[in-house]
Formats: structure tokens, sequence, C-alpha cells
């Protein structure tokens, strides 16, 4: 399939050159640090009612240090206009979508490998809760945030302050996920006789997922159009 | 090879192109003239499929460009301004990428191959950032030619250009010539495009005013004509 | 000059009869929108029953409604015109559904203020976090959105093109965003008539009932003459733009 053959090379083409640069992905970590921290500031780990706010945390942490990697996304394809360079190329406009796609969720992955444990340890959180749920609903709800955010980073890329539009076209679409990865997340980490209901949560994200993927796959050829 | 019939193309309320009617061949080596704000480069960037045409109709190959785009592209190799090269890559991996793109084969022996014949193959590990704009250039030309593409659409190539590099470029444009392929530039270089193109078109205000072969590097020819459209010299 | 004429011509095909029909659609839609306005405010203020615990105050729940009302049907216009767009790709889609979103974000704006002043009387409280208003706010933010994406510089289509897509994509996602909200929140939730809140448990009297259906059609005529005003508002606009881009070519030659 030439659509997945260039979407896995142009993903392979970022990734390489995050590792050449490795700019995106150590600020996005720095940020998430960073973010833990004023957390800590924000909320006494000390203090055990804290444990309450975690699952908010963890996910307020994805946002932000994807919204940094979903920026750079689709402006650093604008030095040189090697977005041009893509455009004249024989590959459908969704290839060049899932192609970015694929690497800013593989990054985004990194990101959450690292600073999920690192905001656990600081905070001496004692997971309780069921480990391959906690994954399951992390794994959708960024893909789901990555998958919509993705798509808007390109739309939001033909404005010249496309840094400040982004998060202002993303925040609000993706609340659906937001609220069901957040209550998901609380239930497992909690609550876990009440998985059921977490279930329903991740059943609703899951589905937003798959609308939002299918959705941003079809009118990604209007907003890459020239 | 190209035909475009009744291209127009509006920007807002602005008509940058009104009407332009042409049919190239297969082989011919095209120089496109024209005063700043011609609709040169807008003319280019519609035949490579960056900008959608308000109307008309453009067949590349016998083929509609609104339908067949992909096939379309693999034919074009398209060079503009700016350089389409990543900056902290190296020559080789951006025409490794690009080539992997338009699925070359043996996409490697190809890159180093095109980085010698541009004279650059000392450089073909470096970072592209680090090079001169001459460098950069040729390094572009390569990626444009990367696919060995039938139709090659250049957007001023030799500006900021030294001697050796000019020289080396038409090298390039001549010998993808010999092996049949069709080039259309958008030039200010009246000197280049009389020494390797065998047909000037001359572009004023989104229309093609002027369209006629040269012989034997005639640049007094063509500098005269282009007098008579643009300036109004007569 | 004849060349010019000519083309003058061929670009405005039949202006002054189109305009001169569009002046009168104006004109009767002004006046359908003040009439049904006063007899809607004469069914809220004096035909329909006084509320038993929130007098006057309640009054403002037809309003509300009403507004809420018009918010949504003015997106789903814009949801409607953009898929229109981008399958047909005429200007005036694009006008239509820009038009259409900011009448909505405006009386999403009053939905917004009326709500906390229902809420107060109602609820003893400005603000909850109840599902149909946090997504009536998520839907204005989503809007906000929309009018900062037309904001944008660059050509007219690409604008046109891209706010299309957020329009659907936004719409789209309007359901969704209650589901889930709803999901989250089940603590206020007095559906009596399904329109909207309100204090009695079992239903809403009849009275107030028609009060409520007046206001709405009285707001949906209100919306048809917005509407109407503000795309021949853009498409004067757009003649002044070309009457100047004409003028320029003059002088140019």
């Amino acid at each position: 399939m030439n659509l997945f053959r260039t979407a896995l090379i142009l993903a392979k083409k970022d990734l390489y050159s995050e590792l050449k640069t490795k700019q995106i992905l150590t600020t996005q970590i720095i940020f998430a640090g960073l973010v833990i921290v004023v957390f800590s500031f924000a909320f006494d780990p000390a203090n055990n009612t804290t444990k309450a706010v975690i699952p908010g945390v963890i996910w307020v942490i994805i946002v932000f240090a994807g919204i940094l990697g979903l920026n750079r996304s689709f402006i650093s394809e604008q030095r040189n206009e090697t977005m041009q360079g893509l455009l004249v190329a024989p590959m459908e406009a969704a290839s060049i979508y899932l192609g970015k796609f694929l690497a800013n969720f593989a990054m985004m992955l990194v990101v959450e490998l690292v600073s999920i444990p690192f905001l656990f340890l600081l905070f001496d959180f004692k997971f309780l809760g069921s480990v391959p749920y906690f994954i399951l609903v992390v794994f959708l709800g960024s893909f789901g945030f990555i998958a919509i955010g993705t798509f808007l980073a390109a739309l939001a890329a033909n404005s010249k302050s496309s840094e400040m539009l982004l998060p202002l076209l993303l925040f609000p679409i993706t609340t659906p996920i937001l609220i069901g990865v957040v209550q998901a997340t609380k239930i497992i980490l909690t609550n876990v006789e009440k998985l059921s209901s977490a279930i329903a949560w991740i059943q609703l994200v899951t589905a937003y997922d798959v609308i939002f993927f299918v959705v941003c796959f079809l009118l990604i050829d209007y907003v890459l159009e020239v | 090879m190209i035909e475009i019939k009744k291209l127009t193309k509006q920007a807002d309320n602005k008509l940058i192109l009104r009407g332009v009617d042409l049919s190239i061949k297969k082989g011919e080596t095209v120089a496109i003239l024209g005063p700043n704000g011609a609709g040169k480069s807008t003319l280019l960037k519609v035949l490579a499929t960056l900008i959608k045409p308000s109307s008309g109709l453009i067949k590349i190959n016998g083929l509609d460009l609104k339908k067949n785009h992909l096939e379309i592209k693999k034919l074009l190799g398209y060079l503009p301004h700016s350089s389409l090269l990543y900056d902290h890559y190296s020559p080789l991996e951006n025409l490794v990428f690009f080539g992997n793109i338009y699925g070359v084969d043996d996409v490697e022996q190809r890159a180093i191959k095109l980085v010698k014949e541009v004279g650059l193959s000392f450089f073909l590990n470096e970072p592209v950032k680090n090079f001169s704009r001459g460098m950069i250039q040729r390094i572009a030309i390569a990626r444009a030619i990367i696919h060995d593409p039938e139709i090659l659409l250049l957007d001023e190539p030799h500006t900021g250009l030294d001697q050796g590099a000019i020289s080396i470029l038409n090298n390039v444009i001549l010998s993808m010539k010999e092996k049949g392929a069709t080039t259309l530039m958008v030039t200010h270089d009246f000197k280049q495009a009389a020494e390797i193109c065998d047909r000037i078109i001359i572009v004023k205000n989104g229309k093609i005013v002027d369209d006629f072969k040269i012989e034997n590097r005639n640049l007094g020819f063509v500098s005269e004509k282009y007098e008579l459209q643009v300036e109004g010299v007569s | 000059m004849s060349m010019n004429l000519e083309r003058e011509k061929a670009m405005l095909p039949g202006t002054p009869l189109t305009s001169m029909k569009s002046a009168s659609l104006s004109k009767i839609l002004f006046a359908g929108t003040v009439i049904s306005m006063l007899v809607s405010l004469y069914f809220i203020f004096i035909f329909a029953a006084e509320e038993s615990t929130m007098h006057a105050a309640q009054k403002i729940f037809y309003f509300h409604v009403s507004s809420a009302w018009l918010a949504f049907m003015a997106f789903f216009v814009t949801f409607v015109f953009s898929i229109l767009f981008l399958i047909k790709r005429k200007r005036i889609f694009d006008t239509y559904a820009y038009v259409s979103a900011e009448i909505g974000v405006v009386f999403t704006i009053i939905v917004l203020t009326t709500g906390p002043i229902w809420a107060r009387s109602a609820w003893n409280t400005w603000w909850v976090w109840e599902p149909r208003l946090i997504t009536t706010l998520i839907l204005f933010f989503i809007y906000i959105a929309y009018i900062m994406i037309r904001q944008m510089d660059g050509v007219w289509d690409k604008k046109a093109r891209l706010s299309a897509v957020f329009g659907i994509i936004g719409f789209a996602d309007v359901p969704i965003v209650f589901f889930a909200i709803r999901w989250w929140q089940t603590k206020f939730h007095p559906i009596v008539f399904g329109d909207g809140p309100s204090q009695q448990g079992g239903g809403i009297e009849s009275s107030m009932l028609v009060a409520l259906l007046v206001t709405i059609a009285a707001f949906t005529i209100l919306y048809a003459y917005l509407l109407q005003k503000g795309v021949s508002f853009e498409k004067m606009k757009f003649k002044v733009e070309q009457y100047k881009e004409k003028l320029r070519e003059e002088l140019e030659k």
C-alpha cells in the first residue's frame, strides 16, 4: 500500500530528525518535569488529599507537553518550504497526515513513558489500580488527542500565529476525550471496584477516537489542499 | 506533453493568470520570461500541482491534472526558489528520503551518483545547514531530479549562483534534455535562457504575449523581442 | 474600454435585480421580526402565567431558551453550509456559513449571560457545572476558534476552506461533548420539556408553552433577518473590493 509506505517513510524521517536534533523531545520532557514541580507547589505532595488530583495532573502533563510537539510538527516543514516538497511528491494528503500522526504519537508515548513514572515517584503514589487498564487508557487518550491534534496542527500551520491558534482550536474539540480519560484514570487509579464504569468511559473515548480519526482522514485533503 | 487550455487563476479579486493557452512538446526546453508579477511563477506552480487553477484544463502526458495527480506528480521535478531540503539532514539523507517517497530503486546509489554529478561528493554527509547558497541550489537540483522526471519545472534556477555553479546546473539540465526530458524554466537571466533553451515564452499581465523559437543562442534576438513586448519599445 | 464594460457585465450578472429583491426581502423580514417580537413580548409578559416561586425573574427563561435554540440552529446552518462549500466551492455558501457562525456566537453569549441570571433565582447559584451549560460554553469556545480561523491572513478561499473544515469538525464534536458531560455530571437534571430547565417538576404550564413557542418562532424570524442582513453586508464588502480592484487595473493601464 502506497499510502502506508509513504506514511512510514515520512514518520521515520521525522523521528530520525528528532533523534538528530533532540529538540522537541527534550523540550517536552523538561516541560513535563516542570509541570510536575509546579503541581508539587500547588498541591502539597505530603498531603493525602493530593492523591485525588493525580489523574488530572497526568492528563495536564500529556496535554501541555503534547501541544508543544504538535506545534512543531507542521511548523518544522515550513523551513525551506519542505512542505511543498511533500506536496509535489506523489503521495496522498492522507499519507502526510498519517506519517505526521505516527511520528507525533511515538514521541508522545516516549514523553509519557518518562514523565508518568516520574510523577508517581515524586508524589509517592502507591499504584493500587490495574496496570494494563491504566496503560490502555493512556494509550487511547493519547491516540485521540494526537489524532485530532495533528489534524488541527496542519490546519493551524496556515496561520502566522499558529502556536497561539492551535490550543484554542484543540482544547474545546478534545473536551470529550479529556473528560473521559480523566474519569477513567481516576477510577482505575483510586477506585478499581468500579471498573465497569471505567470501561464505559473507555468505550466513549474509543468511539471518539474512531469517529475523529476517520473524519480527519476524510477532511485532511481539504486542509492540505493548495 | 503539456497541454494548457484557457487557464485562469484568481486570488481574491486579482486575476493572476487570464487565459493561458500553451502546448509544449516532449523534449523541448522552454524559458518563460516576463516582468515581476506577470504570473510566471504562478503558472509554474499550477503545473507543479501546488496551486489549483480557477478554471481551465491542463493535460500532462494525456492525463488530466485534476484526476490523475498522483501519476502526474511522478513525472514532475520541481525546483522553486526555496531549496525544499531539510536543514539538519545531509545531502545524502535528503536525497534518500525524497527518493524513497518517489519509490526510486537503488536510491542510495543514485543519490551518491547525483551528488557527485553536482560536484559535492566531498560534502555527502555534512548537514545542509552549513552550506552556501550555491551548494544548496546544487543539492536542490539534485533533489528535483532524483526520480528521473520527464518534466522539469525550474523557478529561477540561476539566481545567486556563481559561474561554476551555473555551468554545473546547465550541464545537468542539458543531460536531462538528452534523455528526452521536457524543461520549463522561469528566469530573468536572458543569457542563460538563450544558452540552453530552444523556445521562449514571454508572459505579461497573466497572458502569453509572445512565443517563439530561438536558434544559435541568439541573445540579441531575445532581448529585442522582450523589450518589444514588455517595455513597449517599437 | 468596451472590453472592460463587457467584462463588468459578465462579472456582475443581473446585480440590480437581485439587490432589489434582497432589499424587499430584508424589509419583509424586518417587519416580521418587529411584529413577531412584539407579539412574543405580549405572550411572555401578559399572556403566560407567572411562575409561583420565581415570579418575574422566570420570564428570562423564554429569552434564554429561544437564544439557545437560535444559537444551535445557527451553528447547524454553519455546518450545512460548510459541507456545501467544500462540495460546490461557491463563495456564497462560505458567506452564509460565516455570518451564521457570527450570529450563533452572539446568541451563545446571550445564553451564557441569561443562564446565570436564571440559575441565580432558580438554583440560587450563578453557575452550575451542568451538561447543557458546559456544552454551551464549549460550543462558544469552538465557534470563537472558528471565527479566529476566519481572521487569519491569506486569500479568501484558503480561509473559507479551513474554516469549513473546522465548522464540520466542531459541529460533529457537539453531541459527543454533550454526552460526555452528561455522563460526567448527573446532579442537576430538571428535564421536563426537553427544551430547557424548568422549576416545576411535572411539566410546563400550557400558557407558558405557548409563550415559549411564540418566542422561539420570533427568534427564528430574527435569525433569518440577521442572516440575510449579514450576508448582504458581506456581499457589499466583496463588491467594494471588486470595484477597487477594477479601479486599480484601470490605473495601471
